[in-house]
């Protein structure tokens, strides 16, 4: 499953080597053209030379991650979070660290040193940091440097008939749509856009649109799902297990109308089960893109996913199996409709 | 509840290294009161080097090793329970609340994968609220227990048939080695404590010692060093060792309050201590040139030493310790070069203890 071995993989925003190859090798017998551009942003293309509409579909390969910021004196690594964390969730975690992997976990007091007060606050990165087992500082720095990025190690897991665990779901999702969705054929020309440097500021589809200048543009993305103890239903952003979720607008974008309704349509003649993003938080590639020359109509396809953001998330893969689905229709649609 | 969570049992030979049998160890399954997860294990190994095996009443794993001598009865204890959770109640939506099984930070628990032990081993994540959804001041405060729930993906159906209230649930970690004979995972809180018995058992197999050994894998450790209890009181010993994990320096400890890493075992004096095992640890450390640190105990509990010293009309105990970082999380660290230390000082003190030695202990 192409999914599991992207979501393995590793690619801290700014370091998406990784994924970058390996979607390059999944891809490149599937697509006409394929490059890279000065900001590390994947591009393949289908039918450049088709007539009609011109499409882009993005997808981030970056990861939240941490970055050594120090080695101290004792050998342990002083770091920084890469993308947006809460940082409660590091203690007691493993990690990878730079191009040679090496392991190293995020230890904190043991509960008997604790004083009671300490017990109540959560630990903040002056407190936190990676051991790797190294005896001093000399000797870790022949194995990290600062700037080398450490990633979750979480391996993907199946755990029943359809719902899955795993890290960075947050966009492997939607890497794995979009290279799966590169084995059929379209009637026009069709870009598949693997970006960079999502999780710190929507960094790199920007470029990649600025430079194919597309006449519509679908972000497909991973999404925050909300529907867990203690959450009362209303506050539910989006929901396991009930589809795809579009996104009306968030706090980068508001979507294409014409092109939402479409979606509604496709997904409504094709019955397929979708949701709405039920909030005007967050934001993703869609935003960027949509601001970029004299502006590009975007809308956005979300897998939701919970936990998103933390070593590991959860997710529903009927819900992966319909958003594919709802993506290919409307690709399919497109051809019939003017542009 | 058998084998633990990795279904696929490796076979443990007389010559499986340290590094495969602290993996072996540390990823096996055994919350307070389930240690059958890991007696498998353990039986396999001492098997090689020891003439009895069995169990007790309390699930206690005791094996006998003969010495050359008779009525010599020297007992090493190392438990073999682990922190854990349990199941406490199921809501509409299949979602689990639990309780602790002995001392769990609830910090270090979100985002924790984990495995439930019920009719079948059922893997689930640890989740709290998204940190969008919380206010400001919610989020600057600490993940309590019970804001915390098991996410097991599945329906409630499917998780009313697997999964029973009172179901033990274990912390998932895969053992991971780090540089310079370092690893981590979970669970080394005292699995590594139950590494030096076996290797112990090794080092005993290639000297003469008089005295009968009993290596007890005690359970229950981890709720009030119950298992010890009653295991030194059939055993009765003449000596007593228990063996388990200090606290390693770290930044935020104080000093005084954590041994170092990678000098050798931490060999505890404090009230729980006979001074005679004391002084016979430390001087044979010293003429074998073994690595050895001195660690101040203060107060008799928080170790099995605890129970076996004061088992029927009293035992002579010692204590020798594995500095451990971040303990109770599940990113434990430990050297493996301590324990291979302290597996040579407590085999080399072993053949030290003879019919004199006994009667000394007497001697205040």
């Amino acid at each position: 499953m192409l999914l599991e071995k992207l979501s393995n993989a590793r690619a801290v925003s700014g370091r998406e080597k990784e994924v970058r190859e390996l979607l390059r090798e999944e891809i490149k017998d599937n697509v006409d053209r394929l490059k890279t551009d000065v900001m590390g942003n994947l591009i393949a293309v289908k039918g450049p030379d088709k007539p009609g509409p011109r499409v882009m579909l993005a997808a981030h390969m970056d990861e939240v991650g941490l970055m050594i910021s120090e080695i101290t004196s004792d050998g342990l690594l002083k770091f920084k979070p890469v993308g947006g964390f809460d940082k409660r969730i590091l203690v007691s975690k493993k990690v990878s660290i730079g191009e040679k992997n090496i392991s190293g976990v995020i230890g904190a007091k043991a509960i008997h040193l604790q004083k009671k007060s300490e017990r109540d606050k959560p630990l903040d990165y002056d407190n936190l940091y990676i051991d790797i087992g190294a005896k001093n500082k000399e000797n870790a720095e022949k194995l990290v440097s600062p700037g080398d990025m450490a990633a979750f190690t979480t391996e993907f897991k199946k755990i029943s008939s359809h719902r899955a665990l795993g890290k960075a779901f947050d966009d492997r999702v939607g890497c794995s749509l979009l290279a799966e969705l590169t084995e059929y054929s379209y009637d026009y020309p069709i870009y598949f856009v693997f970006t960079v440097q999502e999780e710190v500021g929507l960094r790199g589809a920007g470029q990649a649109a600025y430079w194919l200048k597309p006449d519509l543009a679908l972000v497909l993305e991973g999404t925050s799902a909300a529907d867990v103890p203690e959450n009362k239903e209303f506050r539910y952003s989006t929901t396991l297990g009930k589809g795809p979720a579009l996104t009306v607008r968030d706090r980068t974008i508001v979507v294409n109308k014409k092109l939402l309704q479409e979606l509604i349509a496709t997904a409504e003649e094709h019955d397929i089960p979708y949701q709405f993003r039920r909030t005007t938080a967050g934001g993703n590639d869609a935003g960027v893109i949509n601001i970029t020359g004299e502006g590009i109509p975007a809308a956005v396809i979300s897998l939701p996913c919970r936990y998103i953001h933390s070593p590991v998330s959860l997710l529903d893969l009927t819900d992966y199996a319909n958003m594919k689905k709802l993506v290919y229709n409307y690709l399919l649609a497109i051809k019939r409709k003017e542009f | 509840m058998n084998g633990g969570y990795l279904t696929i049992m490796n076979k443990i030979e007389k010559s499986t290294d340290i590094k495969k049998l602290i993996k072996e160890l540390s990823e096996r399954s055994a919350v307070s009161g389930e240690e059958r997860g890991a007696f498998q294990l353990v039986k396999d190994f001492l098997s090689h080097y020891t003439d009895e095996i069995r169990t007790d009443p309390l699930d206690n794993l005791i094996a006998r090793r003969a010495g050359t001598a008779e009525d010599i009865k020297v007992m090493l204890a190392a438990h073999l329970d682990e922190i854990g959770l349990m199941v406490k109640s199921i809501d509409d939506n299949g979602f689990l609340k639990f309780a602790t099984v002995g001392g769990i930070d609830p910090r270090t628990l979100p985002a924790q994968e984990v495995i439930v032990n019920g009719r079948k081993e059922i893997t689930g994540v640890i989740g709290a609220m998204p940190p969008h959804l919380l206010s400001r001041d919610k989020r600057k405060k600490a993940h309590k227990l019970e804001d915390l729930y098991i996410d097991t993906g599945l329906e409630l159906e499917e998780v009313k048939k697997n999964i029973n209230i009172g179901d033990t649930v274990t912390i998932k970690r895969e053992l991971t080695y780090l540089e310079n004979d370092y690893v981590s995972g979970k669970a080394l809180d005292d699995r590594a404590g139950v590494l030096m018995m076996l290797e112990t058992a090794r080092e005993l197999d290639k000297i003469k010692h008089q005295a009968d050994v009993y290596f007890v894998a005690t359970s229950q450790e981890e709720v009030g060093l119950k298992g010890s209890e009653t295991a030194a009181y059939d055993i009765f010993p003449d000596v007593g060792i228990a063996i388990d994990v200090c606290h390693g320096q770290m930044p935020g400890v104080d000093r005084g309050d954590a041994s170092e890493m990678a000098k050798g075992p931490a060999v505890a004096f404090g009230p729980q201590v006979h001074p005679d095992i004391y002084q016979l640890l430390t001087k044979t450390a010293e003429e074998r040139s073994i690595p050895y640190q001195k660690e101040a105990s203060t107060t008799p509990y928080g170790t099995d030493a605890a129970s076996i010293q004061i088992a029927r009309s009293g035992v002579a105990t010692a204590l020798i310790s594995i500095p451990l970082r971040y303990m109770h999380t599940s990113v434990e660290v430990i050297s493996l070069q301590d324990v291979k230390s302290g597996a040579q000082l407590l085999a080399r003190t072993i053949a030290e203890i003879d019919q004199d030695f006994l009667e000394g202990l007497t001697c205040y």
